[in-house]
């Protein structure tokens, strides 16, 4: 689903280049649950716009679902945004004037959906997200941090993405509304199969996934499964 | 996105400060209400010019002495001006051309005239008693001068409704009494009916008296300030016109038209003219209020400006969720649409109540009309487009990781 080869991504801001990435190269397939995890500066966040089609490549091949997306114009992104990708950021997810529905049917109001189709679709990934429906009229801004996550997760969902990826989606979060957030996404990935890419710099965050790519200085360091780590924990 | 979709942010965006949108508006509704205001005052003073132009007579050449220049640029009349037209040359007038259904001289002077203690400058047309037809005057109460009178040397006169009411007050029944010109004393035979019509060229405010009389006593010689001539139709006023000329410049031995030592005028002459400086003053007016409709436009593009900067995040947002350019642009762009729109409606409504107000003071009977509304409704659209392109552009264009960074 997912074939990165050697990307590269120099950043030039007034003659000064910094490389935050520095040759990446990675694979994730379809209903894998994916943290990448490093220190601040590591170029997580970079890594991530470029996986997520928000940004291109310096150099290398980035191919989703087999596409090849290093050379596409910005209109182009954004239609492959809008279908095959759902964002969960850290924070200023939502737009703080519109209503919960609106948020979540946002996405679909530009993929150009009939109206009647997007409220059935926003009301079952709501569902999925686990918002109450007392919320769902409610503007986004009067929403405590943890029920704006879930309706960020309803719609990263609402237009039934190959990959939901998420940017320290538990980082402005208590720990206890983080697990939660974090079991949702856990949900999503046994129980629909969605494919997710989580990234932080947590490591107890980190190992809700199955598998941690752990990356410094824009390389990757290491590439593991948390199946093992589990099969020991539970001895 | 549909339109529905475009309405819901724009009125989400628009409302979210509503003082500030509330202000920026105020520029655009000011901007279009003046334009509105001041394109009905230029109609109106259109109007009321015209109207009193017509209220002179119909079918009017006027023969004034002195050189033919453009018309509307003329010696003032009244004593002091060229002294080149002779009552003999009304009475050639009268005898020769053809195709004439009135004609009558003006001697025209201004003096004090004295009344039972109370005085008036005003001005005093001695004239024949036809001038009573060419002028479209009406005789109120009372009677017009006559041909007798002409005849007697009588110190008679005919008072405007303005002159009347200056000496013995408002509507008071004057047919009777006596006024004093120039140390004479004259009886008053009648009042004219009042033309209305503001201070241009007034013809409520004058004392008529006949030529003979004031020939002998208000003046020395046997000139007059004016001919009128009024043609028996609309048709034949260029024929009169010409005919005239060429009689006068026999008469007065004068071989070149440019030379000419009078000038004539005709009323469709004095209307265009009328007309071009009004349309004038109509233009001036209009652009003074065309400028602080283009401070108003500005003003939307800086509110614009200041919106894109602040939902810098909202933007990276909504690309991140798979807007194109395209759409940004036109949330944007309908965004100052819909102000600029909604400001014009409330300057068209503005305009009407300055325009009403303006009628009502008196000073002027203002008029809207339909085509400057709709133009001014099309120009406020039109300025949101202009205004609000750059920002919606800049907006559109946004990078979306940059937006997405964005404190
Ligand atoms: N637009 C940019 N211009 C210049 N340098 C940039 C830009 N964006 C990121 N960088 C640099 O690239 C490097 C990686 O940044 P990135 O945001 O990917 O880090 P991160 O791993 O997400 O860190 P954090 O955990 O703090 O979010 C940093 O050194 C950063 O300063
Ligand atoms: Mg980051």
């Amino acid at each position: 689903m997912i074939e990165c080869k050697d990307i590269k991504k120099i950043y030039i801001t007034g003659g000064d280049e910094t490389a935050a990435l520095k040759g990446v190269s990675l694979s994730i397939k379809e209903g894998e649950f994916v943290a990448i995890m490093g220190p601040s500066g590591s170029g997580k966040s970079t890594l991530m716009h470029i996986l997520g089609a928000l940004d291109t490549p310096t150099s290398g091949k980035y191919l989703l679902d087999g596409e090849d997306i290093s050379n596409k114009t910005d209109d182009e992104l954004a239609d492959i945004r809008g279908k095959k990708i759902g964002f969960v950021f850290q924070s200023f997810n939502l737009l703080p004037r519109a209503t919960v529905m609106r948020n979540v049917v946002l996405p679909l109001v530009y993929a150009k959906m009939p109206e009647i189709e997007r409220i059935k679709r926003a009301s079952a990934s709501l569902v999925a997200a686990g918002l109450p429906e007392d919320r769902w009229n409610h503007k986004s801004n009067e929403l405590s941090g943890g029920q704006i996550q879930r309706v960020a997760i309803a719609r990263a969902l609402v237009n039934d993405p190959s990959i939901i990826m998420a940017d320290e989606p538990t980082g402005n979060l208590d720990s206890k509304t983080g697990e939660v957030v974090l079991g949702t996404f856990q949900k999503l990935n046994k129980e629909e199969g969605r494919t997710i890419v989580l990234i932080t710099h947590e490591l107890d965050v980190a190992e809700h996934a199955d598998r941690i790519i752990h990356i410094k200085d824009g390389m990757i360091l290491s590439d593991k499964s948390t199946h093992t780590k589990r099969i020991i924990k539970n001895i | 996105m549909t339109f529905r979709d475009l309405l819901h942010e724009a009125v989400l965006a628009l409302t979210a400060n509503k003082v500030r949108t509330g202000l920026t508006m105020l520029g655009i509704v000011i901007g279009i209400g003046s334009v509105i205001a001041m394109l009905s005052v230029g109609q109106g003073a259109q109007n009321s010019v015209q109207s009193s132009i017509q209220s002179i007579g119909s079918n009017l050449i006027v023969v004034r002495p002195g050189a033919q220049r453009g018309p509307g640029v003329s010696p003032s009349a009244g004593r002091g001006s060229s002294q080149s037209l002779k009552v003999s040359d009304y009475e050639a007038i009268q005898s020769e051309i053809t195709g004439v259904k009135a004609v009558a001289p003006e001697l025209t002077s201004r003096y004090q005239i004295v009344a039972k203690g109370t005085n008036t400058n005003t001005q005093i047309i001695g004239t024949v008693p036809a001038y009573a037809e060419v002028r479209n005057l009406q005789v109120d109460t009372g009677s017009f001068i006559t041909d007798a009178n002409m005849k007697d040397l009588a110190r008679v006169a005919v008072l405007g409704p303005t002159t009347r009411d200056d000496l013995f007050g408002v509507n008071a029944d004057a047919v009777g009494q006596t006024i004093r010109i120039n140390g004479m004393s004259f009886t008053v035979i009648g009042i004219t009916k009042a033309k209305g019509g503001s201070g241009f060229g007034s013809q409520d405010d004058i004392v008529i008296i006949p030529l003979t009389v004031s020939e002998q006593f208000l003046s020395n010689g046997d000139y007059v300030s004016n001919i009128n001539i009024e043609a028996v139709d609309q048709q034949s006023m260029t024929q009169v016109q010409s005919d005239v000329t060429d009689l006068l410049l026999a008469r007065h031995k004068i071989k070149d038209v440019a030379s000419a030592d009078f000038s004539t005028l005709n009323q469709a002459d004095i209307v265009a003219t009328a007309s071009s400086v009004t349309g004038i003053f109509t233009i001036l007016l209009a652009s003074v209020a065309g400028i602080s409709l283009v401070v108003g436009g500005i003003g939307i593009m800086n509110m614009m400006l200041t919106t894109v900067t602040e939902r810098t995040r909202e933007i990276g947002l909504r690309k991140a969720v798979g807007a194109r350019k395209k759409d940004i642009n036109r949330q944007f762009l309908f965004e100052s649409i819909c102000m600029t729109s909604i400001g014009g409606i409330l300057g068209i409504i503005m305009g009407y109540l300055v325009s009403f107000g303006i009628s009502a003071t008196g000073l002027l009977t203002t008029q809207t009309s339909s085509t400057s509304v709709l133009l001014s409704f099309g120009v406020s659209a039109c300025i949101g487009i202009v205004f609000g392109y750059y920002p919606a552009k800049r907006a559109a264009n946004l990078n979306p990781i940059d937006a997405l960074r964005y404190e």
